[in-house]
Order: structure tokens, then C-alpha cells, then sequence
């Protein structure tokens, strides 16, 4: 069963309609799922400005933004996917990567339908790509959610693969009737959306990956569809605000994966970051439209390592590559494993409240969740 | 699709060179621009009647033809299920396509042959077509109109430069041939949409590809090969045009054009109603679209050597007004 077939079909019980499916969608009422948006600006002649993400989408009446899941109805703009769950899986935190947060637990992961970029290697498009009409897909309220999360035992719940910005009325409504339960939240996002709203964000949930898909604005127009500079300006808040981030790079064979490239991107992690935020080089998977391009050869992934480390990152992972050396968190002091990984997998944890256990070094995280 | 008995290669292109629409466009492409001044009466809806006679006059000469059944012929053959491809998103209004234009072409289709059964009118969405007037059960019961939500989309998608889509099976499955029915307006994002945008009403996500006002992505859509392959003739929808705000309907942008246009080449019809709508933003006192920074530059791309879906060069279009 390969990974678009397993997202089709793997969901909890109680969830039974969630998953991809087009055919004939059943013309089901947006009515449940439509609240107003919270980021918009109202224009003359019923038009609205999205002020979500950076695209600001100038928007018709009856028509969408480029999410697809956005719609101006007579001057008013809103959200169609408040609380309209597509996929809902309990994932291993290290699934989404997070290395340095809850390690060895499970996050009740959710998503809804759409997309605010157009990435040419999306794994996940049947459900990113599609508007919410033409995927099938459950209510489950704030409330709701935060109750399968504690009757799936997972200590926290995951915005992810599709990408929450474009649900974020839903996801922040959701932390916060989370967050008053004792339920943590975590993100995993393309990082492409605006300050006001990122603000807001981090006001309610736990730690963040953001998918930085390259390095150059001309990989994020010409694959991705998006712009880079949003996305570096958003990892700089998430710091500043003491955000938990950490980072994916996809490294996709002839599209990003020069040493220049590798070296770009630690030089600039290190000088607005700083040295202790993560990084996971993750092996391509041809999906989508790109499936002219062949997977990521190992050597190219452990190349990109070499020069991450060489730039001064404390803490680079391979990611797709099970059973690889280099899914563990070793000590930048002693050198020692700290944090023991097989694939999805924790094999062993020698930390001490957050410190190694060999020689009291600290290691950056949040390890209690 | 529908089933028929099996056809030889030589009757196939022998029933195929009678018809309209195959294969590239040699030397010039005619465009008509069919008008009726009498089309209706000052504030009036537009008189059926005339309406028909005003697409008889302009298919015919579309097709140097005598009669409107025989110039019919040369678009559809008897046992084909024809699409009409309405384009109802601004829904009931000037702004979407008339119903009476398209109950006009169903009863010529079906003089030449085309059973009611086997003519579907499809959009993208079954509200839209409801809103616009198409409701399941009106034309006699007999007529379809569905929209994509209803009929789905295929499974694998259909890829070309820059557009990767999943296209209605109303548009793979269901039938052999389209109409392509779209509106003359102006587009708040791409310029304008008529007949090669109108196909963004047939993928699943038109939302991706206002990027760059349309361009490459109108022109890369409709070389997707089941839009491409199975448009046989679009008939613009004129009768109410609109020079700004669209593609909502905006009555105080729209005027009377009591018109028609016909073509094979989408891009030489294109380039015919982009220049149209901009005489009548010039008349108005309005920029051209290029200041605006939405000039439908997709419709030269259209016409460039990787698509040459048809041609944008005035030299080229042998335009016939009637």
C-alpha cells in the first residue's frame, strides 16, 4: 500500500468517512462548516483582500482564493472548512518530524482540505489540492477533537498534512479549547502566512515545523508556487516569540541540492536562528508532478548533512531514510546518543531533564511535550 | 462515452473530415461576429426567436452554409453526446450564458440529429447551472445538466506545463463532443474570459491558476488532451457583454452587444473579444487592461509554437461580421 493509498484508507474508527475520495462527492451543505474569516479586508464592488497568508488574494463575489477553501459571499469572506476534518490519523510525533518535542508519543494529527501553494512534489495533494467539496470529510468540532485526542491517549494534537494556515480559524479555535484541557498543540506548515495572524498563533500552541522547501525565490516560484521570503520572515518570529521550531528540508535531486544550497541554508539558520533549532533533510519521494524526478540518493542527503554540520548546526537529521545513523539526537558536546531513533521508532531517551545524560549538557526542546 | 457499433479507420476519418474542429486550423481562422440591433426591446430580455435566427445567421456563415441544420451537421454527428459547456458562475444574470442561446442550439442540434438525451449541459458546479437557469428536469426532462460536484472527477490528472488537474468526467467520460458556450466580460484577474478560460470550469482546481493574470495556465488547461481533443466550436455568448468588474455580473459595466461570436480557433476568438472589450473600456474612459496589469497576455501564449492552439495575429483572422 503505498502512502496516498494509506491516507485514503487508514482512519480511526470513529472517523469512518474521513480520507480522499472524489467520484461523485456528495453535495453536502457548507452550512456547518462556514464561519467568517478573521484575517480580510473589505474592498469596493463585494470584493475582499485576504490578509491570511502573503498571497492577499483579491477576491470576487462567489468566488475563492487561491486555497481554494475561501470564499467572498457578497462582500463577506469566509472559511468553508472550520471543523471540516479530511484525514485524522494518532501519529508518532517523530512522523511529522519533531525530534526535540514529546519524544515517543502520539499526536492525534488532523487536517482539512486545501492549500495556499502549489508544490510540485506534494505527497499529500489529494487532499491539499482539492477544494473541500471534493474530498470527503467529517465535522469534528474544537471540543470534539480535543476528545479523540485523549481517547487516542496522544498527548497532543497535530495541524498537518495539508496546511493549517489555511484552516487557521479551525486550528486556532481548536488549541485553545485544547490548551484549557491540557492538551498540547503542535504545527507542521509551510510557513507561508502573514505576521498579524502568525502573532495570534503563537499565542496558543506548542511548537511549529515549518517546511522550508529551498533556498532561492526561484525554487519557491517556480515549484512551489509561493515566495520565499514570507517563509524566513515567519521562522524569525517563531524564535522571537520562543516558539519550539523546527525544520524540513525536502531535498529534491537537480531542483535544491547543491552544496552552495545546503551551505545557504545553514549559514542563514545559524545567523537568524541560531545553532540549536533542528534541521531534518528529508529524502524525495517522486510524487505529484514530479514524477520524472528519481528519489533522493543517499549520498546526496548525507552530502547536504556535511555541509550543515560544517556550518555550525548543532542538530541535522535524514529523515526517509529508516534505520540511518542519523535519526538520532546526539550530545554537540560528548558526541554521545542522546535520543535513540529507528525510523518512526524511539529506541532509547538518555536525557535528564533535558540534559544529556553522559555529561549534563543541555539540549534544546521541549521533551516533556 | 457513449457505445456505438465499431467504426473502420477509413470510415472514421471519412465521418471525421466532414466535421468541425479536428486538427489544426489552416491558413486563416474565421471568426463571426453575428449582431442583431433587434435582438430586444429596450430593457426586454432577448426575443427566443431572434435569438435563434441570430445563431442560424452566424453559424451558417461560420460555415459558408445555406442551411442551419447542414452547417450543424458539420459540427455534430447523430449518436454523439454533445456537452454544451455553459459557463454560469456569475449565476442568474447577463453575466452567465443565456438560456435561451442555449435552448437555441439544443433545437438545432436536434434537427441534425443529436437525440435530447444525448445533449449535456454541464459547469462546474450543479448550484451554478441551477442559479443560471439550467435545473434538471427543465428543456422537456429530457436534457441533462449536471454539474462536476455531481458527475466527479477523474482520478489521475491530466498534466500539461504548468497545470496538473483532475478534469470532469462530464468532459472525459460522458461525452464525445462540446460546444463551448462562455460569456464576452472582462476578468478582475485574467483580463478576460471567453472561450479558452471557460475550461477552467472543467478541472478541479481553477483556484491555482489566476496566478501571473492566467498566464501560462489558461493556455496550458486547455491543452489538457480531453479539453483540446473534444471542443468542436465555441459560440461566445455576447448578447449582454461586460467591460469591468467581472467576471461577477456588474450591470454598470455591462452593455448591449446583441451579438454572437463564432469560431473554431478559441485564440482567434479570444483576441476578437479582448479587442472588443477594450474599444468599449476606450469608449468608457477606462485604461486598457495592459495598465491594469491583467492584458490576457495567455492568449498570445496560446498561439505560441508549444501550444498553437490557434492564432492571435489580426493578419491571420479572417474576420466575418454579419
Amino acid at each position: 500500500m503505498d502512502r496516498r493509498q494509506f491516507l485514503q484508507t487508514a482512519t480511526l474508527p470513529p472517523l469512518a468517512v474521513c480520507g480522499a475520495g472524489r467520484g461523485a462527492a456528495a453535495a453536502e451543505s457548507d452550512a456547518p462548516f462556514t464561519v467568517e474569516a478573521r484575517y480580510y479586508e473589505k474592498l469596493p464592488n463585494q470584493k475582499t483582500k485576504c490578509k491570511l497568508c502573503p498571497r492577499e488574494c483579491v477576491i470576487d463575489d462567489h468566488e475563492r482564493g487561491y486555497c481554494g477553501v475561501r470564499e467572498n459571499r457578497g462582500g463577506i469572506y469566509y472559511t468553508l472548512v472550520h471543523s471540516r476534518i479530511c484525514a485524522a490519523h494518532a501519529d508518532p510525533v517523530e512522523k511529522k518530524p519533531f525530534f526535540h518535542f514529546a519524544p515517543g508519543t502520539l499526536a492525534f494529527s488532523v487536517a482539512t482540505a486545501g492549500c495556499n501553494v502549489n508544490c510540485r512534489m506534494c505527497q499529500n495533494w489529494d487532499i491539499s489540492q482539492v477544494r473541500p467539496e471534493q474530498v470527503r470529510a467529517t465535522r469534528i468540532s474544537p471540543r470534539d477533537l480535543v476528545q479523540l485526542a485523549r481517547q487516542y491517549s496522544c498527548p497532543s494534537i497535530a495541524y498537518t498534512y495539508s496546511e493549517p494556515v489555511v484552516f487557521y480559524e479551525y486550528m486556532v479555535d481548536a488549541a485553545r479549547a485544547a490548551r484549557a484541557a491540557g492538551v498540547k498543540n503542535i504545527v507542521v506548515t509551510g510557513g507561508f502566512i502573514q505576521q498579524d495572524p502568525l502573532r495570534e498563533l503563537c499565542g496558543c500552541v506548542d511548537a511549529v515545523k515549518v517546511d522550508l522547501k529551498g533556498i532561492t525565490e526561484k525554487f519557491y516560484k517556480e515549484v512551489v508556487n509561493g515566495e520565499l521570503k514570507p517563509v524566513l520572515d515567519a521562522l524569525v518570529t517563531l524564535r522571537k516569540q520562543g516558539m519550539w521550531t523546527e525544520i524540513v528540508y525536502l531535498v529534491i535531486p537537480t531542483l535544491n541540492d547543491t552544496d552552495q544550497e545546503f551551505r545557504q541554508l545553514a549559514r542563514w539558520m545559524k545567523s537568524e536562528l541560531g545553532p540549536d533549532v533542528p534541521l531534518h533533510f528529508s529524502r524525495f519521494h517522486p510524487e505529484y508532478l514530479l514524477k520524472n524526478l528519481p528519489v533522493t540518493p543517499l549520498r546526496t542527503l548525507e552530502r547536504a548533512k556535511a555541509a550543515a554540520d560544517a556550518e555550525g548546526l548543532h542538530y541535522v537529521y535524514l529523515g526517509n531514510v529508516p534505520g540511518h545513523p542519523a535519526e538520532s539526537t546526539y550530545c554537540p558536546r560528548c558526541r554521545r546518543a542522546v535520543v535513540e531513533r529507528a525510523g518512526l521508532m524511539v529506541k532509547a531517551v538518555h536525557l535528564r531533564k533535558g540534559r544529556c545524560q553522559y555529561c549534563g549538557q543541555a539540549i534544546p526542546g521541549k521533551w516533556e511535550g | 462515452m457513449s457505445q456505438g457499433p465499431p467504426v473502420s479507420r477509413r470510415g472514421m476519418l471519412k465521418a471525421c473530415a466532414g466535421l468541425a474542429g479536428f486538427g489544426p486550423v489552416e491558413g486563416k481562422s474565421r471568426v463571426v461576429v453575428a449582431r442583431d440591433a433587434a435582438l430586444r426591446a429596450p430593457g426586454a430580455a432577448p426575443d427566443s426567436r431572434r435569438v435563434l435566427s441570430l445563431l442560424d445567421h452566424a453559424v451558417q456563415a461560420f460555415f459558408d452554409s445555406d442551411s442551419p441544420v447542414e452547417a450543424w451537421k458539420r459540427v455534430v454527428r447523430p449518436g454523439e453526446v454533445v456537452g454544451l459547456k455553459v459557463n454560469c458562475l456569475a449565476g442568474r444574470g447577463t453575466a452567465s450564458t443565456s438560456v435561451r442561446l442555449v435552448e437555441a442550439v439544443c433545437e438545432r442540434l436536434q434537427q441534425a440529429g443529436v437525440s435530447p438525451r444525448q445533449i449535456v449541459i454541464w459547469d462546474r458546479l450543479s448550484s451554478d447551472l441551477e442559479s443560471g437557469g439550467f435545473r434538471a428536469g427543465s428543456f422537456g426532462g429530457r436534457i441533462r445538466c449536471i454539474g462536476n460536484d455531481e458527475a466527479g472527477y477523474e482520478d489521475e490528472l491530466s498534466v500539461f506545463g504548468s497545470a496538473g488537474s483532475l478534469i470532469s468526467r462530464s468532459l472525459t467520460r460522458t461525452c464525445d463532443a462540446v460546444i463551448s458556450l462562455p460569456v464576452l466580460k472582462d476578468h478582475g484577474i485574467a483580463g478576460v474570459t471567453m472561450a479558452l478560460k471557460n475550461f477552467f470550469g472543467a478541472i478541479h482546481n481553477p483556484n491555482k491558476y489566476h496566478g501571473n493574470a492566467g498566464d501560462p495556465y489558461v493556455a496550458d488547461v486547455y491543452m489538457l488532451p480531453p479539453i483540446r481533443q473534444k471542443v468542436r466550436l465555441t459560440i461566445c455568448d455576447a448578447i449582454t457583454a461586460q467591460y469591468d468588474g467581472g467576471p461577477s455580473y456588474m450591470p454598470q459595466w455591462s452593455w448591449p452587444f446583441n451579438g454572437l461570436i463564432v469560431a473554431r480557433d478559441p485564440v482567434a476568438l479570444d483576441y476578437t473579444g479582448w479587442q472588443i472589450i477594450e474599444r468599449k473600456r476606450a469608449e468608457k474612459g477606462l485604461p486598457p487592461l495592459r495598465a491594469l496589469k491583467r492584458e490576457p497576455v495567455w492568449i498570445t501564449t496560446a498561439a505560441d509554437a508549444r501550444h498553437r492552439l490557434g492564432t492571435d495575429d489580426p493578419k491571420r483572422i479572417d474576420r466575418v461580421e454579419v
